[in-house]
């Protein structure tokens, strides 16, 4: 249960081995944070004593985005051994290959990017909704906002997962549990390193505290850094010629 | 039985969640409804929702408000078996025209008797009368199996010392007698004064509140400097029919007269007005506008319900919310309670109310909160960043003192803080496994802070 300066206690994030993931965790640090949980795909590579959130314990559970039949096992399980899940951080997610064409790589790219998603969002949904509290955080982007031709596969999966998150932040209105939908424009981690920087550029921490100040406030969208939001206002509507160009 | 889904939180309106909300008659609540009601998250009673965190609430679970039950006035004895659900507000308008008081107040007439005795409520006599528990002669309590059990301290020691301020952690309390005081008229005797800071407010205090039933002092919380802790300090006594009468004689016609007004309301969607600029004006005016030194006679409202007058006046904190932090420390930690106040002056953090008060013996309630010391209260405007680490830092302060929260305010302890204030803790737990080994009742408070 968060307390009254929403500081959760329990915290699982699906993908823990994401900079973002982990950034947002360490934002969440206080006396209060008492477990933090990363689903992961390889739970043995994982090194949790290099790792330190407070004095929250940090435990590990193993977990693919494409094995979209266990998801919900694993939600209710992780609830079952941990109590109430306060924050969910949906954080995994592939880039794909630059310039990605080829059939069955764009697919396994939407597999995890898009269906993981859609499975395990909806297996946190319950767990939150029987809990009648809790806050599902959907790492999206502002690819998915305007998809350009150099990376359109990985932008339609998160339009996709965009979507999907926002729709399901209304239908849980009045359950008690919410979800945030975060909107990043370039990142600077692991997954963008050695990649041109785009306008507007910002570190997995600047990520991690407008997400804090979202859930401080009971947001349901954040762009970060939140000037993005008027930003591709307009983009949305430049004409094709214009974006195309744009995306040199 | 009525059903609802609502999303609940405490008066603070902080922390919400969404839970089944049954209004039920106690003879409802057998041992068939229970077990229905009960699965899969448990069961919490709640009163009219003033505690200001989280212990009436249970997300995803069910929650009971009680219908109020009987009041059941005996003269004689001095006492009123009254229904759980009943507030403060229904049985003194019922005993105040027939000459008896509540043997304690909060600062507000809209909480019910099962929350006084669940919370183990306080008010300004706790210096010379204890908690609200040390005046309850016996209860009947719905228990986890379904009985409904009339418990007294004799009867059932333990239970009875879990029951009072075990926050409906045992059972729901469904009835109880209590003792009333006799008053002679309903207005009070004030002795008002300003204080111009700590130092000798404390000392103030510690020398002249034995001499008054009720005693209090609001501390302007945005005061620095020499002026810190500055303070308008009120006392008081019921007033006899000779006070009365010698103060305003037109009144001795009707001594008795009880008729609190409800002035406005705040309507929903105020934002939060409580900034540290309106709160150092308001403070400011406050102090002001405080005589000196003043005697005089007070309602029952004026003198314990002043914030009654305006309905729902907890929405001036806006969307956010706020907390109420209180704590107590021994009359010896005298040090730590002037860092506390110097502190929150420093920190920016504007405190519209504190409220600083002697306690005087414990009730004997496992997790009652009152003991001898010292207690403050500050309200705090919960939208505001780095809000967390200012109470860490309380907290931290207050345990190293040997000082305690009250969980009916609680809305940011962990479990640690608890067990750190509360030493029969262990004993409380022992006894709610016993008298529940299922955990049918459980609060939202009970699952952050591990009282199960």
């Amino acid at each position: 249960m968060n307390n009254a300066v929403h500081q959760p206690q329990t915290v699982l994030v699906l993908g823990g081995t994401s900079d973002i993931g982990q950034a947002i965790v360490s934002a969440l640090v206080s006396p209060a944070l008492r477990r933090v949980i990363l689903a992961v795909r390889h739970p043995d590579q994982v090194e949790t004593d290099a790792l330190q959130f407070g004095s929250a314990e940090i435990v590990t559970v193993p977990f693919d985005a494409t094995a979209v039949d266990r998801h919900d096992e694993l939600v209710a399980e992780v609830a079952a051994a941990h109590g109430d899940l306060d924050v969910v951080i949906q954080a995994f997610g592939q880039l794909g290959a630059p310039d990605l064409t080829d059939p069955v790589e764009a697919a396994q790219l939407a597999t995890v990017n898009y269906v993981g998603a859609v499975s395990s969002g909806l297996a946190v949904a319950r767990q939150l909704r029987a809990q009648g509290h809790g806050t599902l955080v959907v790492l999206s982007s502002v690819a998915g906002v305007r998809t350009r031709a150099s990376n359109f596969v990985y932008g339609s999966t998160k339009a996709g997962q965009d979507a999907f998150a926002t729709g399901l932040g209304h239908l849980l209105h009045g359950t008690g549990a919410h979800v945030l939908t975060v909107r990043p424009g370039f990142v600077r981690s692991s997954m963008t390193a050695g990649m041109p920087e785009a306008p507007f550029s910002v570190d997995v921490a600047d990520v991690a505290d407008a997400v804090v100040c979202g859930l401080r406030r009971g947001r349901s969208v954040v762009w970060v850094p939140g000037i993005l939001q008027f930003v591709f206002g307009l983009l949305r509507y430049a004409p094709g010629a214009v974006w195309r160009r744009l995306d040199r | 039985m009525r059903r609802r889904q609502l999303e609940l939180s405490g008066w603070g309106r902080t922390a919400p969640s969404v839970a089944t909300v049954v209004d039920a008659d106690p003879d409802e609540l057998d041992v068939r409804a229970l077990d229905e009601l009960g699965a899969p998250r448990g069961i919490i009673a709640r009163g009219l929702g003033r505690a200001y965190g989280d212990p009436a609430q249970n997300g995803g679970g069910t929650v009971v408000r009680l219908a109020p039950g009987p009041i059941l006035l005996d003269a004689s004895a001095r006492t009123v078996r009254v229904g759980a659900g009943v507030s403060l507000d229904e049985l003194l308008r019922h005993i105040v025209p027939r000459g008896f008081f509540v043997p304690v107040t909060p600062g507000t007439r809209f909480v019910t008797i099962g929350g006084a005795i669940a919370s183990d409520i306080h008010g300004k006599n706790h210096h010379v009368d204890g908690s609200f528990g040390a005046h309850v002669d016996d209860m009947t309590v719905l228990l986890a199996d379904g009985s409904h059990r009339r418990i007294t301290p004799v009867s059932e020691p333990s239970l009875w010392w879990a029951t009072i301020g075990g926050m409906g952690l045992t059972g729901i309390i469904v009835e109880a007698t209590v003792r009333l005081l006799s008053i002679q008229t309903s207005r009070c005797l004030v002795h008002t004064e300003r204080v111009p800071n700590l130092d000798s407010l404390l000392e103030r205090m510690e020398s002249g509140d034995d001499l008054h039933r009720y005693s209090v002092a609001w501390v302007d919380m945005v005061a620095t400097g020499a002026s810190l802790g500055r303070a308008v300090l009120t006392r008081g006594d019921h007033a006899t029919l000779d006070d009365l009468v010698s103060q305003d004689p037109a009144a001795g016609a009707d001594p008795l007269s009880f008729a609190p007004p409800g002035l406005a309301a705040v309507p929903p969607g105020v934002p939060n007005v409580l900034n540290r600029l309106t709160v150092r004006a308001f403070n400011e005016m406050w102090y002001r506008k405080a005589p000196t030194s003043h005697v005089g006679l007070e309602s029952i409202t004026g003198f314990f319900h002043p914030l009654d007058m305006v309905g729902d006046w907890n929405r001036l904190y806006g969307r956010a919310g706020f907390l109420q932090y209180q704590f107590v420390v021994p009359f010896e930690a005298v040090d730590t309670l002037r860092a506390i106040v110097r502190i929150v002056s420093a920190s920016g953090h504007a405190s519209f109310l504190a409220v600083l008060k002697r306690f005087g013996p414990a009730s004997g309630g496992l997790l009652s909160f009152p003991t001898p010391g010292w207690t403050l209260t500050l309200d705090l405007p919960a939208g505001v960043a780095g809000l967390g680490g200012l109470v860490g830092e309380l907290d931290r302060m207050v345990l190293a003192a040997g000082g305690r929260h009250y969980l009916a305010k609680d809305a940011t302890a962990t479990p640690e803080t608890i067990r750190a204030g509360y030493p029969r803790l262990d004993e409380w737990l022992r006894v709610r496994r016993d008298v529940d080994p299922a955990g049918r009742w459980i609060s939202d408070q009970a699952r952050r802070l591990h009282l199960h």
